[in-house]
């Protein structure tokens, strides 16, 4: 099989010139379902014996090329897209769990997601642990019985902590649990966490992947080098299914069996299914992923340098500035660049940040990360608000905290107007 | 090691075969080798069910055989839905069959691979294909699989043939 380069497939991958029209770009298939060419078509759809589209809920041949198209970037067998990324997360939960059933996360997590976590999840009777996303040690210490997946994100929201994937995948290995990483901060332009050995990546596509700040979306796509049947404990995937007739996913569909089950039982009871408009959305802004995530970090490593020289500040959390401590995981997981969402501390504390928000000009104030503008936001405040002090402090939002998603405009614009707003 | 092979070969061979015996074809409608044999069926190829403990019966509509040496010709490809070490004897039968079928492909299945059976296959002019599952493969390269959202790491620029016929497969 051809092995095209990272933005070949940015700009092709799933996507062809449609078979009925000859329209290149991909079409909005706007449409809830899908006739059936005679009733045993229908059934062999409905038993997934053949690949096909049914209700829009399950598939939908728009969204499918944005699904190809994220696998393609992450090198991965499949994907399937979700309403946002915390739909994502909750399929692939959805998939895995059981009640009564652990997993371990990093703490350096979105705030949505120690929310899902730690409250929206233990009313499935599925329980988190925590664990450092820096210290992979940290995870084999929370290992039990229980334990049936790991999750991290590769570059954390808000505080731009790079984990350790390499060393998190290896307590993974020795667990027999597949590792899950969030990589929205990152993009696969930045970090592939499957080369490192994740075995299921998130996104929310909202952010990079979709980049311009116009649609809510999630993506999963599977590595196809997890063992589902060796411990005995995934029955979604191993067992008989009574919905299906008695078929097995893992038997019958391999190394894209994850997606599968994820799309055939937890879409289709769950519901959370993506619409076409934003999967076209967001396949349009992942055309120029590489092109704005180049720009993205050197923007946000220029404005990084300039904040960590200027008095007002107290410090910048950015992995990509040489004197930060995770500078060498920088070099090592992300090499072209750091990411562009980090935060940093003023030296006017709680109420210097808030004036901060409320003088600048370029930066919009608002709740979102990965847009071609410029954000800014003070997270303790708001994202972080549920959270109670401590866990605010242990995700990295603490009081003086403001944080950055550095854009694509002229840097020179961007560092006047946090100049002229810090006052 | 896990064979790897180009898919200009693979296509050639879903576009060129017609009849394809499939040993180890299952009556059981939950059977991965059920769902292949049907989707395979749908796309307009000839399968002949080969297992011993249905012989005589048939599989969606087609009659079952015991054996390879049972099967009138032609056969273009022998599809081995056995385990690894099965595959050994299915494979000398093939071999001992291959000129009174026309027999041209013999292919081992998704997690399948016996590379001695494939040398002495290969060593009487039969393309081998292992650890691949046709239904999968021509999903795959006519496109249609992509509506799983699967990976089919192929790029194609040509408007493609509707996948009832065979989708980018079929113009190759
Ligand atoms: C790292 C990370 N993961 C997941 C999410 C949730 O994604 P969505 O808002 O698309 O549901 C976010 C959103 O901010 C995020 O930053």
């Amino acid at each position: 099989m051809a092995e095209y380069g990272f933005d070949t497939l940015a700009v092709h991958a799933g996507a062809q010139p449609d078979p009925a029209t000859g329209a290149r770009i991909t079409p909005i298939y706007q449409t809830s379902a899908y006739v059936f060419d005679n009733a045993d078509q229908a059934a062999a759809l409905f038993n997934l014996q053949v690949f096909g589209n049914i209700y829009s809920r399950i598939m939908n041949p728009t969204v499918a090329v944005m699904e190809e198209r994220i696998a393609a970037l992450e090198g991965g067998t499949a994907g399937l897209a979700a309403a946002s990324g915390h739909a994502a997360q909750h399929l692939v939960f959805h998939t895995l769990m059981e009640p009564g059933g652990e997993f371990i996360s990093a703490r350096q997590l979105y705030g949505g997601s120690v929310n899902q976590f730690g409250q929206a999840f233990a009313k499935y009777d599925w329980h988190v642990r925590w664990a450092d996303a820096t210290e992979a040690d940290s995870f084999a210490r929370q290992v039990t019985d229980k334990t049936r997946a790991i999750f991290c994100e590769s570059i954390a929201n808000p505080g731009g902590v790079i984990s350790d994937l390499e060393g998190i995948a290896r307590v993974a290995e020795q667990a027999g649990v597949p590792l899950i990483v969030d990589n929205t901060l990152a993009s696969p332009y930045l970090i592939r966490p499957i080369e490192w050995g994740a075995h299921i990546v998130v996104h929310s596509a909202t952010k990079f992947l979709g980049g311009h700040g116009n649609s809510l979306a999630g993506a999963i796509v599977e590595a196809g080098t997890f063992d589902w049947a060796k411990s005995g404990k995934y029955p979604t995937l191993t067992d008989e299914n009574p919905s299906y007739h008695g078929i097995r996913f893992y038997e019958t569909f391999g190394d894209f069996a994850f997606c599968v089950a994820a799309r055939a039982l937890s879409l289709r009871d769950v519901g959370s299914c993506l619409a076409p408009q934003n999967a076209v959305l967001v396949l349009t802004g992942i055309e120029t992923l590489p092109l704005r995530m180049k720009r993205h970090c050197e923007n946000a490593l220029a404005v990084a340098e300039w904040l960590a020289r200027d008095q007002r500040v107290a410090w910048v959390n950015y992995a990509g500035l040489e004197s930060h401590p995770l500078y060498p995981a920088h070099r090592k997981y992300c090499p072209k660049g750091a990411g562009s969402v980090y935060t940093f501390g003023l030296r006017g504390g709680f109420d210097a940040g808030m004036n901060l928000v409320n003088r600048v000009r370029i930066f919009s104030h608002l709740a979102n990360i990965g847009d071609t503008r410029s954000l800014i936001i003070h997270p303790a405040s708001t994202t972080h608000r549920q959270l109670s002090d401590e866990d605010r402090i242990k995700t990295g939002a603490g009081p003086e905290v403001v944080r950055l998603s550095v854009g694509i405009e002229d840097v020179k614009d961007l560092i006047a107007d946090l100049d002229q707003a810090m006052g | 090691m896990v064979p790897n092979y180009p898919d200009a070969l693979i296509a050639r061979i879903l576009r060129s075969v017609k009849s394809i015996a499939m040993v180890g074809a299952s009556p059981n409608p939950a059977r991965p080798s059920y769902f292949a044999m049907k989707y395979l069926l749908d796309k307009g190829f000839n399968i002949i069910p080969v297992n011993p403990g249905q012989a005589g019966k048939e599989i969606l509509g087609q009659k079952v055989y015991a054996q390879i040496s049972d099967l009138p010709a032609p056969v273009d490809m022998i599809d081995i839905f056995r385990n690894a070490e099965a595959a050994g004897p299915i494979t000398d039968e093939a071999i001992a069959n291959k000129d009174r079928l026309q027999l041209k492909v013999l292919w081992m299945q998704l997690g399948v691979i016996n590379e001695e059976a494939a040398k002495r296959a290969e060593a009487t002019g039969l393309t081998v294909i292992m650890n691949r599952c046709p239904k999968i493969e021509y999903g795959r390269l006519s496109g249609e699989i992509g509506w799983f959202g699967v990976n089919r790491r192929v790029i194609d620029n040509r408007k493609p043939f509707a996948f009832s016929q065979g989708g980018s497969l079929r113009r190759g």
